[in-house]
């Protein structure tokens, strides 16, 4: 189980990385999520791995519950994240729409170059 | 009046003048001589107890843990600072009232003259050390703006940055050494580390923090080699001259060596240090006086000089020359000071400070000449007047002075120094006001009224009276102030009077002043030698190398930083796998301490589809609706192990948040390409490839080894377990942890949540308002339309959908607090259930029936919040605190109720707010005048409009 998961945050940090080296913004934006949720679980399970112990306490017996505080801080993360993409979205469209070009560097080539097909 | 007070005033009182500029001239003036008096006022106060030798403290602790107090105290000294600080500021505030003319903004004058004045005067009274820092950086900052005052001359804001570059830089220093000083003395109060000289001396660290302090107070203090700030500061106005480079800004180095003299003092290293480089300052600045034409770099050459002067009292270590160089501060102040409006006053009103244009003004301006006279007099070492008396100490005590084992050396450069000084005072004398009257004077030189030549005129009868009578005068405050220096020792045997008898020192006297007059002489051809001789620039030299400085950054910046962003995240992500394996190779690993769990069938399978996944948008990441697909794939995966692991809240929340994102990058997608074009070469493919795998093999190592072990230190997590229904009235530790144990963090990401949410909205704002609208209305959809934009199965359905979700999130907001779920996923429920009316009815018929803004959603959210959480202040406990309790009413089973309930509460709000109002200001870019917003359910076949809205929006 630790070998998936740990495999799977390294290929989403990856794979994040290789498409926020991207030229335009939409791939950046993909590789921004994709790096958000390597980072997502990567929080998580520095609580460790549990299966079946959800930290809901159970008023009846004595019972193993997984670590809560990591989840509480993913939690927040998740739905922060969520503002960041947006803003960055927001941002990507706002300079393709006012420049026609979706490049992410600066020193804009000659005009047509960016157009869409 | 309290040193808090006194410190503060000038402070307060910088206010007034920028305001009251409006009044007129006048007001603001007398704003800053108000101030200053009442602080001058404040200070004299205080003299009985500073004459008996008491030192007055007013403490308060500000940053305990760091060291950093506001702790002043007044002493001798300190006292003889602030007097002339505060009094020779109230004559720079009469004097520049008539010097600054009508053009000139005065207000911003005065504030700033009261800024450094409050600066300076800080300097003086502080007793931290660190808060001494923090005045002395702000003359820096203050001089700085006094300096580049004439903002149009491009000489004013040379010297502007210069002062600031070389004064700062040597702040910087400084900085060092006293935090050396106070590391060693164990303290950062002067009081307690001007008690420890033993052991600041005996430490290995005295060198360093004697160097690096000397730096600052050198640099301050325009010693060699950074004399060479101090004549180009001199293009700022004449008073702003008058006061830094007579009185306060100069002497703020002289004042910090003093300060420090008990503990720093009496070593070879200062000697050689501080005593040599006072001596070749000295020279130095007295030989380049005597060749300057411009009047105030003449004046300002002779302050370098009389600096090197006291810096070289101080150097020498003994207590005769410590009471001497205070004598000298004083002296020096009342003539340089006098001297300075003077060449104020003759540039005011002849039009010119070159001396070469000047002459014979002593006809014209009869009360100019009288003060300049006498001032230069004073200056240049003749009796009776005070710069005599301290002049004939400093050679008394030169005269004996063993430089290397050497009796010759600094009695000889000290008489040369003295000729120098002797003969550019006779210079400006004899060049501008004797000979002859001149008929091409570009003004009309006339004595100036009252209120300019009253300050210098006051200062000049200060210069005489403490020439004639300088122990009755002089001599309580020179011995309270020395006796501060030498750290309340015994002072040694000292007299203040005229006439010693037939002394080394006046034989050396006698000298000066007939080598100056022959100097003066001789000085048309002595100039034409000295003109004629080549010599370092200092400003070019400089120059060049803050233009090195500036290529370097430059280069190192757009090396770094070149504007694409490929470049930036590439460096950072480089940077950030080189210094995680620099610190892997410098720590420890320890065995795994935990066994593998052997997955079963449906983590791998899932691990799989999430492999897949990735790697298929890599590889088709140019299809971006594609890799929208497989990115919910990505997600939905993530989702499924997050509950897989015990983590229902967060496998809820992923869901939800999921599916707005890709709402949202849908939305977006619209109005983007939707192919991205292949354009980076293969090799910068591989190379991007090779920082990947490398960044991905380390994050997955480092999960991997953390994963293997177990808590290296216990966690807080069992005190959360333990607590959660104890003290916060939950079962859910998650969400107790969210509204209760950590509610101070929530409340901050739901303000964060809401000002994402308005950014978008503002730049929507922005966009939408340029001319991007119009290619927006005009603009042909690059994908085929479908048929029918509001599919009636689907508007139908949302219809039916919506109570429903809505009661879904109500569920899951009211269990949140025992059972998964919560304000969060309840708030993004809610979005989803409102974004599916959106989606099926449109933009148009959605807008219209919402009756709220989502602004005030997400400010009532936080509103709400806010008000919960303070709401435990009336039970007198801290913010967010939560209360909770249990009702029981008959027929319903027992339930709980809970503050946090309401706090989660303001979280639901806000998130509804904030994803709606993203969402919303996205879609309003698809808006086209002409969509029919009344019906978007074309079910009347008979009415009018139906075919129109069916084909359109």
């Amino acid at each position: 189980m630790e070998l998936l998961v740990a495999s799977a945050v390294g290929i989403l940090t990856a794979a994040g990385i290789y498409l926020i080296l991207r030229r335009r913004s939409f791939p950046v934006i993909l590789g921004l999520s994709l790096i958000t949720y390597a980072v997502n679980v990567f929080l998580f399970a520095s609580g460790r791995l549990m299966t079946a112990a959800p930290p809901i306490l159970n008023k009846y017996e004595e019972v193993a519950y997984t670590d809560p505080l990591p989840q509480a801080l993913v939690l927040t993360a998740i739905v922060i994240s969520f503002g960041m993409t947006a803003v960055v979205v927001m941002i990507a469209l706002g300079a393709f729409l006012s420049s026609r070009d979706d490049r992410t560097a600066l020193p804009a080539e000659p005009e047509g170059a960016g157009e869409d097909a | 009046m309290s040193l808090f007070l006194i410190a503060a005033l000038p402070f307060l009182g910088a206010v007034f003048p920028a305001l009251l500029i409006r009044a007129g001239r006048n007001a603001a003036a007398s704003a800053a001589g108000l101030t200053t008096f009442l602080a001058f006022t404040g200070l004299m106060l205080h003299i009985p107890a500073i004459f008996r030798g008491e030192t007055v403290f007013a403490a308060v602790d500000w940053l305990p843990a760091l060291g950093l107090n506001a702790h002043f105290f007044l002493d001798g000294l300190g006292f003889l600072f602030a007097a002339m600080i505060l009094g020779i500021g109230l004559l720079i505030i009469l004097y520049a009232r008539f010097y600054l003319s009508r053009e000139d903004p005065m207000g911003q004058f005065y504030s700033y003259l009261l800024l450094f004045q409050g600066a300076m005067v800080g300097i003086v009274l502080s007793d931290n050390i660190l808060l001494l820092l923090v005045f002395w950086e702000l003359t820096s900052l203050s001089s700085f703006l006094l300096i580049g005052y004439w903002k149009h001359l491009p000489e004013g804001r040379q010297g502007a940055r210069m002062a600031l570059a070389v004064t700062g830089s040597g702040g910087l220093a400084m900085i060092a050494g006293m935090l050396l000083l106070g590391h060693i003395a164990g303290s950062y109060d002067l009081s307690v580390i001007l008690q420890n000289k033993e052991a600041i001396q005996s430490s290995h660290l005295y060198l360093p923090a004697l160097i690096l302090i000397l730096i600052g107070a050198f640099t301050k203090s325009a010693q060699f080699p950074f004399h060479f700030w101090l004549p180009h500061a001199m293009a700022a106005p004449t008073p702003v001259s008058a006061y830094l480079h007579s009185a306060t800004m100069v002497k703020a180095g002289l004042f910090l060596m003093a300060r420090l003299w008990p503990v720093l003092a009496g070593t070879p290293e200062w000697f050689y240090i501080v005593a040599t480089t006072g001596l070749v300052t000295m020279l130095l600045g007295a030989v380049i006086a005597l060749f300057k034409d411009d009047l105030k770099a003449l004046l300002a050459f002779s302050t370098v000089s009389h600096l090197g002067l006291i810096t070289m009292l101080l150097g020498f270590g003994t207590k005769f020359a410590a009471v001497a160089a205070v004598f000298h501060i004083i002296n020096h102040a009342t003539f340089k000071a006098a001297l300075f409006m003077t060449a104020g006053i003759v540039d005011h009103e002849a039009g010119t400070r070159d001396i070469k244009r000047l002459g014979g003004l002593r006809h014209l301006m009869p009360v100019t000449f009288t003060i300049g006279t006498v001032a230069a007099l004073s200056m240049g070492g003749i009796p009776p007047l005070n710069g005599f008396l301290s002049k004939e100490m400093m050679l008394e005590e030169a005269s004996h002075t063993l430089w290397n084992g050497s009796h010759l050396i600094v009695p000889a450069l000290v008489t040369a120094a003295a000729v120098f000084s002797a003969a550019y005072s006779f210079r400006f004398i004899a060049h501008v006001f004797l000979g002859p009257k001149r008929e091409d004077y570009p003004g009309h030189p006339h004595d100036p009224n009252t209120g300019m030549w009253i300050g210098p005129a006051f200062l000049v009868l200060l210069v005489v009276l403490i020439g004639l009578a300088s122990a009755k005068i002089a001599g309580p405050m020179v011995a309270t102030a020395a006796s501060a220096v030498i750290g309340g020792e015994k002072l040694p045997y000292y007299s203040l009077k005229l006439w010693h008898g037939l002394t080394p020192a006046l034989y050396m006297s006698i000298a000066a002043v007939i080598g100056g007059a022959v100097l003066l002489a001789l000085h048309k051809p002595l100039a034409r030698v000295w003109d004629a001789a080549p010599r370092p620039e200092a400003k070019v030299i400089f120059e060049g190398l803050i233009g090195a400085f500036t290529r370097l950054s430059q280069a190192v910046t757009g090396g770094l930083h070149n504007g694409a962003l490929t470049r930036y995240s590439a460096v950072m992500v480089a940077f950030t796998v080189v210094i995680a394996y620099l610190a892997y190779r410098g720590g420890t690993l320890g065995a795994p301490t935990r066994a593998l769990q052997q997955p079963g069938l449906l983590p791998v399978t899932g691990w799989f589809a999430l492999v897949v996944a990735t790697l298929f948008i890599v590889v088709k990441h140019r299809n971006r609706l594609l890799s929208l697909v497989l990115i919910g794939v990505v997600g939905l995966v993530v989702s499924m192990a997050f509950n897989y692991l015990s983590a229902p809240d967060l496998a809820l929340t992923q869901i939800s948040v999921e599916v707005v994102t890709i709402i949202l990058m849908l939305l977006a997608l619209n109005f983007m390409p939707k192919e991205t074009p292949a354009e980076t070469p293969v090799l910068t493919r591989m190379r991007d490839g090779a920082i990947a795998v490398v960044a991905g093999l380390g994050a997955g190592g480092l999960i991997y080894a953390l994963l293997m072990r177990d808590f290296a230190f216990p966690t807080i997590s069992d005190f959360h377990l333990a607590n959660s229904y104890k003290g916060g009235g939950g079962t859910n530790v998650v969400n107790v942890i969210l509204v209760d144990f950590r509610g101070y963090d929530t409340f901050g990401e739901i303000i964060v949540l809401g000002i994402a949410a308005m950014v978008i909205f503002a730049l929507t704002e922005a966009v939408l308002g340029s001319r991007v609208r119009a290619y927006l209305l005009n603009r042909e959809p690059d994908l085929p339309r479908a048929g029918d934009s509001h599919p009636l199965m689907m508007v139908v359905a949302t219809r039916v959908m919506m109570p429903l979700a809505l009661m879904v999130a109500a569920y899951i907001f009211f269990r949140g607090h025992n059972l998964p779920g919560g304000g969060f996923i309840a708030g993004l429920v809610a979005a989803i259930a409102i974004i599916m009316q959106y989606m099926a009815s449109g933009f148009a018929w959605a807008t219209e029936r919402q009756r709220y803004p989502y602004h005030a959603i997400i400010g009532s959210g936080v509103l709400i919040a806010a008000s919960t959480g303070m709401g435990a202040w009336f039970n007198g406990m801290p913010f967010l605190t939560s209360a909770f309790g249990y009702i029981h009413w008959p027929p319903l089973e027992e339930f709980e109720w809970a503050t946090a309930a309401l706090f989660d509460l303001g979280v639901f709000l806000a998130v509804v707010g904030a994803v709606l109002l993203a969402l919303e200001s996205l879609s309003r870019f698809a808006w086209q005048p002409g969509i029919s917003s009344e019906h978007a359910m074309d079910i009347n076949p008979a009415r009018e409009d139906a075919a129109k809205t069916g084909t359109e929006g």
